[in-house]
């Protein structure tokens, strides 16, 4: 199958949801996403089979631009958690009343569609592009369907939009100076160029503040507990799920082959910035009373030490990386959604306000209970897998890194556990609380029976990501 | 065939797990009986498995399929049934099935009654793929499994956030330990290429050398810790007297009998590998001693029948700690199957009276019940007398065994096992004595309440009874049917058998008799001769007050540790986060007043704003690297 395919049915998708009408959208956004899924599943059946995918033409002959897609493992493994998600993502809202619904599916289905673009494209510019289009559709749809008054979340909006645009214009600078050089925009060619360690040091820096932003590493978070609180819970569930997998994607993908020496040099700096993270992350989130806040910083938390398995340059800290992110953007798209079933029955998202609902909803108490023990990464989900991936890997580097790296599992069960029992348990609630319906059921369903079957088995993944990894390792060395 | 016995092992209680889970309430009566011919089903399957192995010599194992792969290392999905690994499933799966068959009365009307039994069945196939992994991760999925059900239940009446809160201490003190595990598997894996626990020791029997004997000693400290952790030693202990809010079959299941002898089977395991770094065996015996000691003294004062129980495993636990410190692996084990019987026994025992006293757990309130409940209390004579080490009851084998290997290599922490074995002696029999004799202290309509418990309670007392009393005749002094047994798995196991057993013996086992008998007689002279009743909390003083509020461990925890992470996660919260975010857009504010005339930016035009911005930074790289 041809890659662009995929793409197509994509834009095809957004453009189709937007023209369908009010009524039908979520049907028509919802079909394209599946449809998007099993060709997802097709593309990597034919990848393990020998097939390759890769695509390339020119675009634009002056400057030296070319629509260029490079289907490998890696790209494919982020594609897979993104069109997993999208189905999923649309199915949390369904039967919500939603204002504008074909433009808001419309947006979130090209959101998708830029999403995958960025993962698959293997020139510079027109990643660039993907990239950026990521960043349009979510902007409208936490700006206009969000919480709270308009007036709250348009400063919050804009607030997150300049700050990754802003990141983002740093990279597109790096881009221009390396295409000075190279003469092409074209993955490998980038790989190959010879930069001086200073050039290096300059390029790394401006790719990491773009992805400092976008993932977000300490100090750089400070857009994002904010905007998982304002925008609605798909557009969180989007950003929270995939859209931060690009950032961390785009530092295997682009920055650590293409400046390789300057990442040896700074990864102790690096490193400790993103342990940083994890721990500060952790500690914030046990003092926030919005549970959306909540796991915007349990999620700084898991992504600092997916970064910092990324900085290692080792093949298990890479593979730890990429296998958490999946793990990441499954559980915390399934946690998002328990807030959002939490809101949709008690109307708050105060963590005070909650409790006393397990006795009245065992099937929901049972999913979010897995949910929680994947999150803080039981052997037996696939967290687990990823989590000791990369503690493994900061381990190789050094030992006090993994050591300060895991104390995420500690307090990690410290805050989950505290949020758990506060949201779930103690004397039953006087207000009712309907179980979990047929709907929401199979979202939350999909994602746990996928967190557990990969924990146990996650070789499928596994063998498709490496391949790629070891190569790009290749290039850092 | 051997993959099907280790599957038909496994997938047996996990199967029992998710129909309880699910369909518990469906099932009603029913889950009791599944949950239960469930772990016997495995029991079934372990004696099989260990008569075979017993005959052939030849471990059963088999890799399911490959679950990680690291660049220099794989880790399969494999399982292990070989000597050690048999005997501890032997009594998990043996003492399983009488507690599970024991929760079927003492749980009846639960409203979650189904899903009792199915966390009870979910931790038992936990424990196995605990014991049965073939590697250090595989073992690391049980290990943190049992804790999962432990947290479960002891949390399990989840309408009462103090046992949620205990049970989520739980987790949370044992997630330290686990950190520790999961290090000292790095550092193993780093060394061997391997967390295979065959291959490791295969390797170390090449002989090793001074800077990986140096690590080693770096992992068996880390492992150690892991250990800590789930067996509740001394720093990490605090968590199982609070798991006392669980049912009281999962105290004795969980809580005594078997999980929190997973620190010890790790250690056994490993015994190749703390060999080589006598410092940390030094460490490990000294903390078990110590444990030992401290914990049997916050023992003496309890009034609540469990905490006393609960206090006593950490004590008991101690001495196995000691044990294994000495490399004296198989006398550990010894300890631990005996203490299995005995400390199940006493917990199911203790059940029994909460059962009959209508949830009371304070022993001031009890006294007397001898007549009432005859069964409970002559199982819970035979082990008590079990635990304070009397002859011929198996304690005090396996008691004497560890207090004679500590006689022989550290005086000193003879002395503090032997004083901790005579505050076993006087709190146990404090307990019995409190409990069972002189007159009900309760009120009128508890004392009409009290019955003997139905048969279903009493038959698990009565085997587990005379479990504790034969108990030791597997490791009768100087012909030891366990030591042979356990040869195959203890690399280094000559260096405890150099002492014949001769006159000293006989001293030091005459010595631990009149420790029981002092314990014994001043429990006699206080409870019985002068019928003390133990004050009210507000009435105690002094020492005894630090005694009885646990040396304030756990207020001291709350001070140092967990309070200022609360306050730390204010600070951050309210503070850094505000002046992070005001900085970074004070820096963006920065490049743009650089770039335009700063009033024109002002204007709020968000895209000369960012066009400014954008301008700022391409001259400033413009300069660093075209123009240089």
């Amino acid at each position: 199958m041809n890659i662009t395919i995929l793409l197509l049915t994509l834009l095809i998708g957004a453009l189709a949801t937007y023209f369908s009408g009010k009524k039908s959208a979520a049907k028509v956004a919802l079909s394209f996403a599946v449809i998007a899924f099993i060709e997802t599943f097709v593309l990597i059946c034919q990848h393990n089979s020998g097939f390759n995918a890769d695509y390339s033409v020119e675009w634009i002959a002056n400057p030296n631009i070319h629509i260029a897609l490079k289907a490998d493992g890696l790209a494919l493994a982020l594609v897979l958690l993104n069109t997993l998600l999208t189905p999923l993502i649309i199915l949390s809202a369904w039967g919500k009343h939603i204002e504008k619904t074909n433009i808001f599916y419309a947006l979130v289905m090209f959101m998708c569609f830029a999403m995958t673009g960025t993962f698959l494209a293997s020139d510079g510019f027109l990643y660039y592009v993907f990239w950026e289009l990521a960043l349009i559709p979510i902007y409208f749809i936490a700006l206009l369907w969000g919480n709270d008054t308009f007036e709250a979340r348009k400063k919050t909006v804009f607030k997150f939009f300049i700050y990754t645009f802003a990141g983002s214009l740093f990279m597109l600078v790096g881009f221009i100076y390396l295409y000075q050089k190279a003469g092409s925009f074209m993955l490998y060619d980038l790989y190959n160029l010879n930069l001086s360690s200073k050039e290096q040091y300059w390029i790394f820096l401006s790719f990491f503040i773009a992805y400092a932003i976008k993932i977000p590493i300490f100090p750089f978070h400070t857009w994002q507990a904010s905007t998982y609180e304002k925008a609605p819970t798909i557009g969180t569930m989007l950003l929270s799920g995939i859209m931060l997998k690009m950032g961390l994607y785009s530092i295997i993908r682009w920055q650590l082959p293409i400046a390789s020496d300057a990442a040896r040099e700074l990864m102790p700096t690096i490193l400790v910035l993103c342990i940083i993270g994890v721990i500060y992350g952790s500690i914030v989130a046990l003092k926030q009373v919005n549970i959306k806040r909540f796991f915007a910083y349990s999620s700084l938390a898991h992504v600092g030490l997916i970064a910092a398995g990324a900085y290692t340059l080792t093949t298990d800290g890479l593979r730890g990386a990429v296998l958490q992110m999946i793990a990441h953007g499954l559980v915390i798209v399934g946690l998002f959604f328990t807030a959002e079933i939490l809101y949709k029955r008690y109307n708050t998202r105060l963590i005070s306000e909650m409790g006393g609902i397990r006795q009245q909803a065992p099937k929901f108490a049972s999913a979010f209970m897995i949910l929680v023990f994947a999150s803080i990464g039981l052997p037996g989900t696939f967290s687990f897998i990823g989590e000791f991936n990369l503690l493994y890997g900061l381990s190789q580097v050094n030992l006090w890194y993994a050591l300060f790296g895991g104390t995420t599992i500690i307090l990690g069960a410290f805050y989950m556990l505290r949020m758990y029992q506060k949201t779930m348990l103690g004397e039953t609630n006087s207000k009712p609380f309907a179980d979990i319906d047929k709907t929401e059921g199979i979202v939350l369903g999909v994602i746990v029976i996928c967190v557990i079957f990969l924990g146990i088995y996650p070789k499928p993944l596994t063998e498709l990501i490496t391949p790629s990894l070891v190569e790009i390792v290749s290039y850092i060395k | 065939m051997d993959t099907n016995v280790i599957l038909l092992l496994l997938l047996v209680p996990l199967l029992g797990a998710l129909l309880n889970i699910c369909f518990g309430k469906k099932l009603g009566n029913g889950s009791g009986i599944i949950a239960t011919l469930a772990v016997l089903v495995s029991f079934i399957v372990t004696v099989i498995a260990f008569f075979q192995v017993n005959t052939t010599k030849q471990p059963i194992q088999s890799d399911l399929f490959e679950w990680m792969a690291f660049a220099n290392f794989k880790v399969s999905f494999g399982f292990l049934l070989d000597q050690l690994s048999l005997l501890w499933l032997l009594f998990v799966t043996g003492i399983g099935t009488l507690i599970h068959w024991y929760s079927t009365s003492y749980m009846k009307g639960d409203e979650n009654y189904g899903k009792f039994f199915g966390y009870l069945n979910l931790f038992v196939f936990f424990m196995i793929v605990l014991v049965t992994g073939s590697n250090l991760l595989i073992t690391f999925i049980g290990w943190e499994g049992v804790g999962l059900c432990s947290y479960l239940l002891i949390g399990f009446w989840h309408k009462n956030q103090s046992y949620n809160d205990a049970a989520k201490k739980a987790f949370i003190v044992n997630r330290i330990g686990d950190l520790g595990f999961l290090v000292g598997v790095f550092i193993l894996a780093f060394l061997f290429q391997s967390v295979d626990y065959m291959t490791i020791k295969e390797s170390l029997m090449h002989g090793t050398n001074h800077q990986i004997n140096t690590w080693i000693g770096v992992a068996a400290l880390a492992l150690f810790i892991g250990a800590v952790g789930k067996s509740a030693q001394i720093p990490l202990y605090t968590w199982l007297p609070d798991a006392m809010a669980g049912p009281t079959p999962v105290s004795a299941l969980i809580h005594a009998a078997t999980m929190v002898t997973a620190g010890i089977f790790l250690i056994t395991r490993l015994n190749f590998v703390f060999d080589l770094a006598p410092q940390i065996q030094n460490i490990i015996a000294i903390v078990g001693a110590v444990t030992s000691l401290f914990a049997a003294s916050i023992g003496l004062v309890q009034n609540d029948i469990k905490k006393v129980l609960a206090y006593s495993t950490v004590s008991q636990l101690g001495l196995m700690f000691m044990a294994v410190g000495f490399g004296a692996y198989e006398i550990a084990v010894f300890h631990v199957i005996t203490h299995a019987f005995f400390k199940a026994c006493l917990f199911l025992g203790s059940g029994s009276v909460i059962h009959a006293m209508g949830g009371e757990q304070d022993m001031r309130k009890m006294g007397g019940l001898n007549k009432f409940m005859k069964a409970t209390y002559a199982t819970f004579l035979v082990a008590t007398l079990a635990i304070s080490g009397f002859p011929p009851f198996s304690g005090f084998f396996s008691k004497d065994e560890i207090l004679m290997t500590a006689f022989h290599n550290n005086p000193a922490l003879y002395i503090i096992g032997s004083l901790a074995s005579i505050m076993t002696a006087f709190y146990m029999f404090r307990l019995l004595f409190l409990t069972f004799f002189r007159n009900f202290r309760g009120t009128q309509e508890q004392k009409n309440h009290l019955h003997e418990s139905p048969a279903s309670m009493t038959i698990p007392l009565w085997i587990l009874g005379i479990l504790s009393v034969v108990g030791g005749v597997i490791s009768l002094p100087g012909n030891s049917w366990l030591n042979n047994y356990l040869q195959p798995i203890i690399l280094n196991n000559a260096a405890n058998n150099h002492h014949a057993f001769g006159t000293i013996e006989y001293v030091l086992m005459a010595v631990a008799v009149i420790g029981a008998l002092i314990g014994f007689g001043m429990a006699y002279s206080k409870y019985i001769k002068k019928g003390d009743i133990p004050q009210e909390d507000e009435q105690i003083t002094g020492f005894h007050k630090v005694l009885y509020n646990k040396y304030y461990v756990d207020e001291i925890y709350m001070k140092i540790i967990v309070k200022p992470i609360y306050a730390l996660g204010t600070f951050f919260r309210d503070v850094v986060e505000v002046a992070l975010s005001e900085t970074i857009f004070g820096l963006g504010k920065i490049v743009d007043g650089l770039s335009l005339q700063g009033k024109k930016a002002q204007n709020g035009n968000i895209g000369l704003y960012l066009f400014a911005f954008v301008f700022g930074v391409c001259i400033i790289l413009y300069y660093l690297f075209i123009a240089s």
